[in-house]
């Protein structure tokens, strides 16, 4: 804003100032020690871990997208399903702890928190 | 003001002694207590997960629930240290091998009881000085101006750069990441739009507990699935009576006991560093002022006391600064400040005037917390071989839904959801690349802070700088953080020569 000295432009731009210099220094070290530009983590060499990082982050994604459109009942068994069998449980197992488990945040946060969970496409069969 | 009359204590009894409180304690204490023996669960994650649930309760058994989980989580921390070689929390990152040396040697029970009885003693200790000092603090915090909290902001931002471990310069870097975050949205002294791209979402500024969900639990979550590989392997540790000999140890080692909990203490005070950082210095005093220096590492006591005591004194110290100005001490009162304000207790000299019941309720919880930590801390060594063979692919996932449902709960907004899982990559990018995650916390929970007392302090000076010097306290808190800046600038110069002769 024109006429005042430490307006709302101020502080966020001192703090880009200070984001470049670190920057500069941080890579001004790191070129001097000959650290590589970037480097692949571990992991990356397990299969089960690449699957399951992956996995992680796309179910995010797709709950993100998804939720309000299937509700969070389907959108959370599918969730947590895929996760859990990806991850290398058995069938056996994953099935009925992806049910249990979105039951039980559907009874402590819905019904005893009174958080709005999305129905979604369930809507008609609310309880 | 401080003065503690008897109506205030009765009342304080009567928010604490009542059922629903005491099962809310009860039942914290018991996910504290999981949550800190599974490795890749954390104390900080713990309070960021029970912010949702709290959000639901009343002001005393919502940060009684905070106080408990994070109490019990840290000295559970101690347990997978000892049986696995893994540290339950970062806390116990500093003694862990030594305490899995002791159970390979055939210790196991002195090395889980010790973390268990000194945990409790250090916990005391950091909850006899919070309760001894935040009062009389307040007194003197009551005086401050705009000048003064900001020298103290800057002053806390300072600390938490320089004792955070590794890169200092990462530290800084860290430090601006979360002070811009906190410049975002409508909520500037200029009451201008900043970064909101003309989305509704964004003019509120971002909501604080998304991201720690996203920052603490999330991107553990990555790390840990990312390990998933990694066996865990169990050493085998007869355990009886856990609490046997400990009277004997504590006789022999009163120094390394009080020297631990005042260190804990001071740096749980520091602003930004919390009991992790507490233990690795313990540890490293312990070791440095030693008459048996020679067996650490193979198994000794004398550093898992110093150290155990230390990481669960340093949960209370972190919340004099909380408490008194609004400055979170660690990572968990970072979080635990948002819900203060929630609650309707603000954090600020004058809580202590206007909230004095449930602030001394508070007071009362940390001391039922450590006292409980004894008959729950023994059981959970009983059950820590149960509980360590929780599957890792069930509980990882379940846990992130909760995550999920917790980050949606806040604003009831989809956004949320979308900020945790940002925020979550943020994180965890940081800390495999050795930027330190509580700079970027604290500077989000004190960025608004910061600016507002600097542009504050410049209008009632009209722009003259010399004014955040001219009041006593200001100028020498002024004083002082020039002199915390200077130092490592200092040594660093002197120290170049030497360096550069080291290989």
């Amino acid at each position: 804003m024109p006429g005042q000295k430490f307006g709302p432009a101020w502080f966020p731009g001192l703090i880009a100032v200070g984001l470049a210099v670190c920057g500069a220094l941080l890579i001004v070290s790191g070129a001097r020690q000959r650290a590589p530009w970037i480097a692949a983590p571990e992991w990356i060499h397990s299969p089960r871990a690449r699957a399951g990082v992956a996995a992680l982050l796309a179910g995010l994604v797709f709950y993100v997208l998804a939720a309000d459109a299937l509700g969070f009942h389907i959108t959370g068994v599918l969730l947590l399903a895929a996760w859990i069998r990806l991850l290398g449980a058995s069938w056996r197992v994953t099935l009925p702890v992806a049910i249990i488990s979105t039951l039980v945040i559907h009874f402590s946060f819905y019904k005893l928190l009174r958080v709005p969970l999305p129905w979604g496409v369930l809507e008609g069969w609310a309880f | 003001m401080g003065v503690l009359t008897a109506s205030v204590l009765a009342q304080a009894f009567a928010l604490v002694f009542d059922p629903y409180v005491l099962w809310v304690i009860l039942a914290s204490a018991i996910f504290g207590l999981f949550v800190g023996a599974v490795p890749g669960l954390t104390a900080t994650m713990a309070t960021a997960l029970l912010v949702p649930v709290t959000f639901f309760m009343p002001p005393v058994p919502a940060i009684a629930s905070i106080v408990t989980a994070t109490a019990m989580a840290i000295f559970a921390g101690d347990i997978p240290s000892c049986l696995l070689r893994m540290p339950g929390t970062p806390a116990s990152a500093a003694y862990t091998d030594e305490a899995y040396a002791m159970t390979k040697k055939g210790q196991g029970e002195v090395a889980l009881g010790s973390g268990l009885w000194f945990s409790v003693l250090g916990g005391l200790f950091g909850t006899a000085v919070l309760i001894a000092a935040a009062p009389s603090l307040a007194e003197i915090a009551l005086k401050f101006s705009s000048f003064e909290y900001f020298w103290l902001v800057v002053l806390g931002l300072a600390s938490a750069v320089f004792l955070a471990i590794g890169n200092p310069l990462k530290g800084v870097v860290s430090l601006l990441f979360g002070l811009l975050v906190a410049s975002e949205g409508l909520d500037n002294p200029a009451g201008y739009p900043r970064f909101t791209f003309g989305n509704a979402e964004l003019a509120g500024g971002l909501t604080l507990i998304p991201i720690m969900i996203g920052m603490f639990a999330v991107s553990e979550i990555l790390r840990s699935v990312s390990r998933i590989e990694q066996p865990w392997e169990m050493a085998q540790a007869k355990i009886g009576n856990v609490l046997h000999g400990m009277w004997g140890l504590t006789k022999r080692y009163p120094v390394q006991l009080l020297r631990g909990s005042v260190v804990g203490t001071a740096i749980g005070a520091l602003p930004g560093a919390g009991a992790d950082i507490a233990a690795w210095m313990s540890y490293a005093i312990s070791k440095r002022f030693s008459k048996e220096r020679e067996k650490f590492g193979t198994g000794h006591v004398e550093g898992i006391i110093e150290a155990g005591a230390s990481n669960n004194s340093a949960l209370a110290g972190a919340w004099i600064p909380a408490l008194v100005f609004g400055i979170p001490g660690d990572s968990i009162t970072a979080i635990v400040i948002g819900v203060l304000y929630i609650k309707g207790l603000n954090p600020g000299p004058t809580i202590f005037m206007n909230n004095a019941p449930a602030i001394y309720a508070i007071f009362l919880v940390f001391i039922l917390a450590n006292l409980l930590m004894l008959p729950l801390g023994i059981a959970a060594i009983k059950a820590a071989k149960q509980m360590l063979r929780a599957p890792r692919e069930v509980l990882l996932p379940v846990i992130l839904l909760f995550c999920i449902v917790g980050s949606f709960a806040i604003n009831n907004s989809i956004f949320g959801v979308l900020l945790m899982l940002a925020f979550g990559i943020v994180g965890y990018v940081m800390e495999e690349n050795g930027f330190p995650i509580a700079p970027a916390i604290l500077g989000m929970v004190l960025g608004a802070m910061l600016e507002e007392n600097f542009i504050s302090s410049m209008i009632k000076a009209d722009g003259r700088l010399l004014a955040f010097f001219e009041r006593p306290i200001a100028g020498s808190l002024g004083v002082l953080t020039i002199a915390v800046f200077s130092v490592p600038l200092i040594r660093r110069t002197m120290a170049v020569p030497w360096r550069r002769s080291e290989p």
